[in-house]
């Protein structure tokens, strides 16, 4: 089984900035970001982002390494994902 | 909550192709640089792009002075393409009206933490807010002196835990918090004084709008203006990062009640602003209640 979910926005982060402090996961909405099992060359965990993004940038506004930069789509994006 | 099934992640280290528009707000051009010295989920590097943000949006850029006070954000010194003046412990109020009587066009600031304002120089930022000069003044407060390492300041709240309270602080041992905002809006040289706080998107985005006011009073040459942020210190107060917003909201944000104290002339104390902050709480609450925001 599949749901198509939309992203109406997507955004870039910054992984070699970010400090690992996880303050973009609950400030997320859509909850769209989850922090990575990787780290960083500082070795920070870092988020990343799924499809279903809205481009709101909430996690624009509350990160304080200014990792993230917000993009949104004139016509949604759609992914196929495993429900 | 989100419902939203996770798929695969998605590639962020590159821009979107042609079709998407960059949202605003942009990181703005001031800030030179994100590698900052400041330690993961600090609050302040939020205060910092907030006003960075309200300068860039006024057109203040070219204007703009800094006096700058001692704390974790004086390392932002050299990150951020604003003119600035360093200065010794709490001093920065005077520094300021110094600058400003000089340069009378020029936008001039402070920016100070809750030890260099409300412990090391009370009297300057009185005294300032007093005499009414025409200059802005940002507290970033987070009730803890953050870079000798979390010790309490004269903003902590009653019951705050910190390294010289470790049992909370006691009023009949330490005293009561010093709410600086009220002291300053009783003051008839204050002509905007407002706090602030970034726990939140929302909170983040509303403190920018009262920074941008302060530089506005400013500008108008209305008379002292005074933003207090309050800011996350996970170091300082000894929690993991992702619990600093809540904290900070449920300790600090308790009694330093976020809103405006005084604007067009009108005071409203630190009650009125929580009954307030309660009744719109209560407000949006019936609001989702009845199956979402109208907007």
């Amino acid at each position: 089984m599949t749901t198509v979910v939309k992203s109406r926005g997507t955004v870039t982060i910054d992984v070699e900035s970010c400090k690992g402090c996880e303050l973009c996961i609950p400030a997320c909405p859509p909850a769209v970001l989850t922090m990575s099992a990787p780290v960083n060359k500082r070795g920070y965990h870092y988020p990343e982002l799924h499809p279903g993004c809205t481009g709101c940038a909430a996690c624009l506004m509350v990160c304080p390494d200014y990792c993230f930069e917000v993009f949104r789509f004139q016509t949604p994006v759609e992914h196929e994902v495993p429900s | 909550m989100s419902t939203i099934p996770l798929g695969p992640v998605l590639d962020t280290a590159h821009a979107p192709g042609d079709g998407a528009r960059v949202v605003e707000p942009k990181t703005p051009a001031l800030l030179l640089t994100n590698h900052h010295h400041l330690c993961p989920g600090c609050g302040e590097p939020l205060a910092i792009r907030a006003i960075a943000e309200a300068i860039e949006d006024l057109g203040l850029v070219d204007t703009a002075v800094c006096a700058l006070g001692i704390g974790c954000y004086t390392s932002f010194g050299s990150t951020v393409d604003i003119d600035l003046v360093q200065c010794l412990h709490g001093r920065a109020p005077s520094v300021a009206t110094g600058v400003k009587r000089m340069l009378p066009d020029a936008t001039v600031f402070t920016l100070q933490g809750d030890g260099d304002m409300v412990n090391e120089g009370l009297q300057e930022v009185l005294h300032t807010a007093a005499r009414g000069e025409s200059l802005t003044a940002v507290l970033v407060n987070n009730g803890v002196f953050g870079e000798t390492g979390g010790h309490m300041t004269a903003t902590s709240v009653l019951g705050q835990r910190t390294k010289n309270t470790i049992e909370g602080r006691d009023a009949e041992y330490h005293g009561y918090p010093i709410l600086i905002g009220d002291l300053i809006a009783q003051l008839e040289g204050a002509a905007y004084v407002a706090r602030g706080s970034v726990h939140n998107a929302g909170a983040v985005a509303r403190t920018t709008k009262m920074v941008r006011r302060a530089f506005e009073t400013q500008r108008r040459r209305e008379g002292f203006s005074f933003v207090e942020i309050l800011t996350m210190c996970p170091t300082g107060w000894f929690i993991p990062t992702g619990e600093g917003p809540d904290y900070l909201a449920s300790t600090l944000g308790e009694v330093h009640i976020m809103g405006e104290l005084k604007a067009d002339g009108q005071i409203r104390t630190t009650e009125e602003l929580h009954a307030e902050n309660v009744r719109k709480a209560a407000e949006l609450e019936a609001q989702l209640a009845r199956g979402g925001l109208e907007d």
